[in-house]
């Protein structure tokens, strides 16, 4: 979808949301709808980031927080170490469940809507985030606090962890909006979108939506075929250096 | 002009990788060594990760072995008997090669001995070829002296398992050239270099190979060798980038026409302290790298999941 177009389909959507929300009110089905403008961000090679409107809207007044997460990785923290005056990785510590893409929102400063604990269980906000080390058992105190924060630290620095909150602002006390931002190096995967709708300090109403991101593209498939047909992608690999190279050595033959 | 490499998962400058790919092939036109010790390092000075790097260098290679031992193969001067006694030793050399960079990869370590590796082999090479052009440079102004042939291979003639190589006119033992092709294999898999400036010398001084026939003889050993390496990286560590390879070969080829051509405009021992200045460069600056404080101690790897 053409950056221009975005507007218009956000906008289109908002009002399907209203729609089908105007339909369910009176039932009171839910105290909370919510969408995104796209359910999939394609990375072509030329992907520079890109932007997502989510919208919704509330059965009444309150404050909303979005959390979108990457797809659980694995992760290993390394520390380097000066050893006879050169930098080598010394320790690390690995956390298991780690979002690859972590962005948060929210209408309020997160820390006045609920909670610590509260955040904490939803995982709101950089400094609620559940990020354990899965082998922290004998290391001194503190080292595993360290690594966590250097978790955070390079994935802020990746781009792909924003610590700020960022922004849900509310047209009029029931539509709300917000514009999450995809950097260029957003990794792929199945994302969740949590939408969450606080009043004094309390979760009344949640939805997830999914988000995939996925490359597209030759490069795309040349990536997945290396990863699933090694053994046919190494082969073809000698095959067109050999190629190439019999080819070059024939035509500067006679130079 | 930008594309992407699919297996690196970068965006480069197609001109600058065929330029990188050109310069190098130019020097090693002119100087008539494999390039690949240049390479590697300009790989990772651009962004390129380094064991994708030493992956790619691997398969370019195999395609600058095949063009270069074929005006080798026409003149004859191929050893086969004697390139195939060093290739089974560079095979079981590259095996275990790229088992040891999966084995550092694992635990995080690869791009440190990767670094390492170049420092200590870049530095070696470039003083011995820097001292030995300089001390050219000043017999040419004396008196032109003969050089005295350099033959070691007292101590080799006691060595079992004796073969005859009448392509090369040897009657030796398969020990010396299979344990050359040994360290030639682990050159391959571990810095991505045919290890031309390793072999060339080895054949000539220990196993008293004629100078004719070396070249050849290693570029046949080094182009099924980066082959089995280009594979194995592939299968085993997913750092083959092909359309990298690909980018490089086409500057390479084009690259090495103009350099050999360049080669007779240069007297030998000057070409040769430039090149022995271009390798202290690029080994003085991996070295910074090593040593300098870097900005973050910390690093992360994904293990798994999500490719980044």
């Amino acid at each position: 979808m053409s950056a221009r177009a975005r507007p218009v389909a956000a906008a289109l959507a908002v009002l399907a949301v209203l729609a089908v929300w105007s339909q369910a009110s009176p039932a009171r089905a839910q105290a909370l709808v919510a969408d995104l403008s796209e359910h999939l961000i394609a990375i072509s090679t030329d992907f520079t980031g890109t932007d997502v409107v989510l919208f919704g809207a509330t059965d009444g007044p309150g404050e909303v927080a979005v959390v979108v997460r990457g797809p659980p990785t694995t992760t290993v923290v390394r520390r380097k170490r000066r050893i006879a005056g050169i930098w080598v990785n010394a320790d690390s510590m690995t956390f298991a469940d780690v979002p690859a893409y972590y962005w948060a929102g929210a209408s309020a400063p997160v820390d006045d809507i609920a909670p610590a604990a509260v955040l904490e269980r939803h995982g709101i906000g950089l400094a609620h985030l559940r990020l354990a080390p899965v082998d922290a058992v004998d290391r001194p105190p503190g080292e595993a606090a360290m690594f966590r924060r250097a978790l955070v630290r390079r994935k802020q620095a990746e781009g792909t962890y924003t610590l700020e909150a960022g922004r849900v602002s509310f047209l009029g006390d029931r539509l709300f909006r917000s514009t999450l931002v995809f950097p260029t190096e957003v990794p792929t995967g199945q994302y969740t979108v949590s939408v969450l709708l606080f009043r004094e300090g309390r979760v009344v109403s949640a939805q997830t939506t999914p988000l995939i991101v996925s490359k597209v593209g030759t490069g795309a498939r040349v990536f997945a075929f290396a990863r699933q047909h090694a053994a046919a992608y190494g082969a073809i690999a000698i095959a067109i250096a050999v190629a190439a190279g019999w080819l070059a050595g024939v035509a500067f033959r006679r130079s | 002009m930008d594309v992407y490499l699919p297996i690196a998962e970068m965006s480069v400058n197609a001109l600058l990788i065929l330029a990188m790919g050109a310069g190098v092939g130019f020097l090693s036109g002119m100087f008539g060594v494999g390039g690949g010790f240049l390479m590697t390092p300009l790989l990772i000075f651009v962004g390129v990760p380094p064991p994708v790097a030493v992956g790619t260098q691997a398969n370019q290679l195999v395609g600058a072995s095949v063009s270069g031992v074929l005006a080798y193969w026409r003149r004859g001067n191929v050893d086969v008997k004697l390139g195939s006694v060093m290739l089974a030793g560079s095979t079981i050399g590259t095996i275990g090669g790229v088992q040891i960079f999966s084995l550092l990869q694992r635990l995080g370590q690869i791009d440190l001995v990767i670094s390492l590796s170049y420092v200590v082999f870049l530095g070696a090479i470039g003083a011995l070829m820097f001292v030995e052009s300089v001390r050219a440079l000043l017999r040419r102004r004396g008196a032109p002296g003969a050089r005295p042939p350099k033959r070691q291979h007292l101590w080799m003639h006691g060595l079992p398992l004796k073969m005859r190589f009448p392509g090369s006119r040897l009657y030796i033992s398969a020990i010396p050239p299979f344990t050359i092709g040994l360290v030639g294999g682990l050159l391959v898999a571990i810095m991505g270099i045919g290890g031309g400036f390793f072999l060339v010398p080895a054949m000539i001084y220990l196993l008293g190979m004629r100078a004719s026939a070396v070249a050849g003889t290693s570029l046949f050993q080094i182009g099924f060798s980066t082959a089995i390496a280009t594979f194995l990286h592939a299968v085993q560590n997913q750092t083959v980038d092909v359309l990298l390879a690909l980018l490089l070969l086409a500057g390479g080829v084009i690259g090495a026409q103009f350099g050999s051509r360049a080669a007779g405009a240069l007297r030998g021992e000057q070409a040769r302290a430039l090149l022995a200045t271009i390798v202290l460069a690029v080994c003085l600056k991996l070295a910074i790298d090593l040593v300098s404080t870097p900005d973050d101690l910390y690093s992360l790897r994904i293990l798994h999941g999500a490719a980044p």
